[in-house]
């Protein structure tokens, strides 16, 4: 296929500006002008005038459910929520049931990832069962298939076992992604502490919960010249620590999500449980913060944790509701909002979107560069919608962006030179 | 209060909710269903042919009887259902049970829970009239309602009194309420408890946080002091009830500092010789007994309102 005049976003080739892609065989075969006597018999063209052509979006933190909850999601439906977000790949975190710290559930997911809408790059966990006791199998788990380690979903609470993750996953090149929860401070807590909580009546969250362990991490990140990527910032004073870090050389990673930017702990309004994770809505001076960490630099790159709950889980009481929000298919608009008012250029979008995720998780994508897999993202960065709880491709629908009107979307998405989602005529 | 003031809602979920002209006129409708309760014959038709029912997931003496009472002094038939009656204990959800519950076409449905929230989640499902009975640590607003009823009666009014809320006020849904309902009426709330029980941005609702009891006390009209909930707390929030009652209990020495005529509230149950001496909850200035009385009253005009007054 040619993709035609589109404006091409390509970070790691220095690229901005409007160019032809062919793509031959599921690769990358030529980026630049391409000549109408190049294209191969049958080639099919695509005018992208307007349009944005990037390197694949990469969610490097995302819960497909499989195996355990289907109810919730499926691999296929995850998959087509991330292809319809503009994603050609996805990071899924161990906690399904069960947890995924073997090879034998490893192998499960890839096996039930084939002919998906986007790469499935498991993640294993840190411990066995994710219970902080025992180290799990990495080496097993690598061999199977595994591109990173993390307990998600709970922090490792010994520091000792912490430590020997970070040193025994250097033997496998393996990188720990730390869910940073000092968990004496967070328990029982359902939202931010904070003015909101209070007037709830809801026991709260310090933002201390979170740098507390984010220092933890980092110190030992540190000690063991092993690197370490901090999932899911919330806090100013967790991106404050990343930042002293970077600037001493220690090698750390980070990520935070859409709503951490967009949204604040006022918007849990009347216990709405579409509102509620772990960690929580910050307030608005956290939320800033992280604007400031993407855009010096501090964070990496801006991951979901897309994390599907059926209405059990969500239509109950706020302190029994479950955690986590979907956002595969709102990640993309919510975070070119950043660039619509001048905080983040599109190259650095880009960056944070795909370039970066890619890097850190040491998988191919983030790059148009000639020869690589084509996998692509078309973007009308002003297509106007309405986020509709009946259009949503997963299987769960537990947003607090359902209703509200959005611009920019993924109006195409290649992967390995297939066409997974479309929008254009 | 203006001629044209209309009662509009059909929920009581929160003092946060009612208007200064609300609470004004709930206390005055109180007042009037007051007298039926001295009646040789306690009852009225008002409600006759509505249902209410008191569903009660948390252990209660006072609130539910004093619903129950307000509800068959107005002729409403009433229900009750605990949490170890209900299908709860077999793992139904509150909307689940509500639904069942509306099913059967009540008017009011009162719900008390340990979730704050829960009673705001019940009126997206339902098309009953909700009554907070005490949600988690949120609010119990007809608690509110009563102790504010109580101080009107023994003060006149609001305006420029001194009135001082002493112990857990983290975990004291009465507190919330009293905080908001007396603030709006134009009284000054201070408060004051161990640090570990006073919640953050608690100056929002108006309040005063002093760091001694004795300024908070100091000159107050009204001086209540609240139980430690420790039903509401993970872990222990003081090192000893002892060393408790030794700074933060209500008892003469304090109430030296207080206004000679300063009313002795606590909205029960009582921990004696924790966080108030039992000479000072039976003494002259005590009136937990009338917030007791008054509640009754409270819940006759808080049911009626939401009936739609007529």
């Amino acid at each position: 296929m040619l993709l035609q005049n589109g404006r091409v976003i390509d970070p790691s080739s220095g690229l901005d500006g409007q160019a032809d892609i062919l793509v031959v065989g599921g690769r990358v075969k030529a980026v630049g002008t391409v000549k109408e006597r190049d294209l191969p018999p049958g080639c099919k063209t695509y005018d992208l005038g307007g349009l944005w052509v990037t390197p694949g979006l990469i969610d490097m933190h995302v819960h497909l459910r499989e195996p355990g909850e289907e109810y919730k999601e499926t691999i296929a439906s995850g998959t087509m929520a991330a292809a319809a977000g503009g994603f050609t790949a996805v990071a899924c975190m161990p906690n399904t049931s069960p947890i995924n710290d073997s090879q034998g559930v490893t192998s499960l997911i890839l096996a039930r990832a084939v002919g998906a809408s986007a790469r499935v790059y498991p993640v294993g966990s840190i411990s066995k069962g994710a219970k902080g006791e025992e180290l799990a199998e990495f080496g097993e788990m690598k061999t199977a298939g595994v591109v990173a380690l993390s307990d998600d979903g709970v922090p490792v609470v010994n520091s000792q076992l912490f430590k020997r993750a970070l040193e025994y996953s250097g033997n496998y090149d393996l990188l720990l992604i730390s869910h940073s929860e000092e968990i004496f401070l967070s328990r029982g807590g359902a939202m931010n502490d904070g003015s909101v909580s209070t007037r709830l009546g809801l026991r709260g969250i310090p933002s201390a919960a979170e740098s507390i362990a984010v220092y933890r991490d980092i110190a030992l990140a540190e000690y063991t010249g092993r690197p370490v990527h901090i999932a899911h910032v919330s806090t100013g004073e967790a991106v404050d620590l990343i930042r002293r870090a970077k600037s001493k050389g220690c090698r750390v990673t980070a990520e935070t999500a859409p709503h951490y930017f967009t949204l604040t702990d006022q918007d849990v309004g009347n216990y709405n449980t579409n509102a509620k994770m772990n960690p929580p809505l910050r307030s608005e001076k956290d939320r800033l913060e992280m604007i400031r960490g993407l855009q010096d630099g501090t964070i990496d790159a801006i991951a979901t944790d897309h994390a599907p709950h059926s209405r059990l889980e969500k239509d109950k009481e706020f302190d029994q509701a479950a955690n986590g929000i979907i956002g595969l298919e709102t990640s993309l608009p919510l975070s070119l909002e950043l660039v619509r008012v001048g905080i983040i250029d599109p190259v650095r979008l880009i960056e944070l979107m795909s370039v970066n995720p890619a890097r850190i998780l040491g998988v191919e994508g983030g790059t148009l560069k000639e020869g690589c897999i084509a996998d692509i993202t078309v973007i009308d960065p002003e297509k106007k919608f309405v986020f509709a709880a009946e259009g949503i491709r997963s299987k769960s629908r537990n947003s607090p962006f359902i209703d509200r009107e959005l611009t920019g979307k993924a109006v195409m998405t290649i992967l390995g030179g297939r066409i997974t989602h479309s929008e254009l005529a | 209060m203006q001629s044209d003031y209309v009662f509009r809602h059909k929920h009581l979920l929160s003092m946060e909710d009612l208007s200064v002209q609300d609470i004004s006129f709930i206390l005055q409708t109180a007042e009037s269903f007051k007298e039926i309760s001295t009646r040789a014959i306690k009852k009225v038709p008002t409600l006759r042919g509505k249902t209410v029912i008191n569903l009660f997931f948390e252990p209660s003496t006072r609130t539910r009887l004093s619903f129950e009472v307000a509800a068959k002094r107005l002729s409403a038939d009433t229900f009750n259902i605990s949490a170890s009656t209900s299908s709860a204990t077999k793992g139904e959800t509150l909307v689940d049970t509500a639904r069942n519950l509306e099913a059967m076409h009540p008017d009011i449905i009162i719900l008390r829970h340990s979730s704050s929230g829960s009673p705001d989640l019940l009126t997206h499902h339902l098309q009953s009239s909700v009554v907070n009975a005490g949600d988690g640590t949120h609010e119990h607003p007809s608690q509110g309602l009563l102790d504010l009823m109580t101080v009107k009666e023994g003060k006149g009014g609001f305006a420029g009194l001194k009135i001082a809320i002493i112990g857990d006020i983290a975990h004291s849904r009465v507190a919330h309420s009293d905080i908001i309902g007396f603030t709006k009426m134009g009284a000054e709330v201070f408060v004051c408890g161990p640090a570990t029980m006073i919640p953050p941005y608690l100056e929002q609702f108006g309040a005063k946080v002093c760091r001694s009891v004795q300024d908070a006390v100091a000159d107050a009209d009204v001086v209540m002091a609240l139980r430690i909930q420790r039903e509401r707390q993970l872990d222990p929030l003081i090192p000893s009830l002892r060393e408790y009652a030794s700074f933060f209990g209500v008892n003469e020495k304090l109430l030296n500092l207080a206004k000679p005529d300063a009313l002795i509230m606590h909205p029960g149950p009582i921990n004696r010789g924790v966080e108030i001496d039992p000479g000072v909850a039976d003494g002259p200035r005590s009136v937990i007994l009338d917030q007791v009385t008054n509640g009754v009253a409270i819940r006759m005009a808080i049911l009626y309102l939401l009936m739609g007054g007529d």
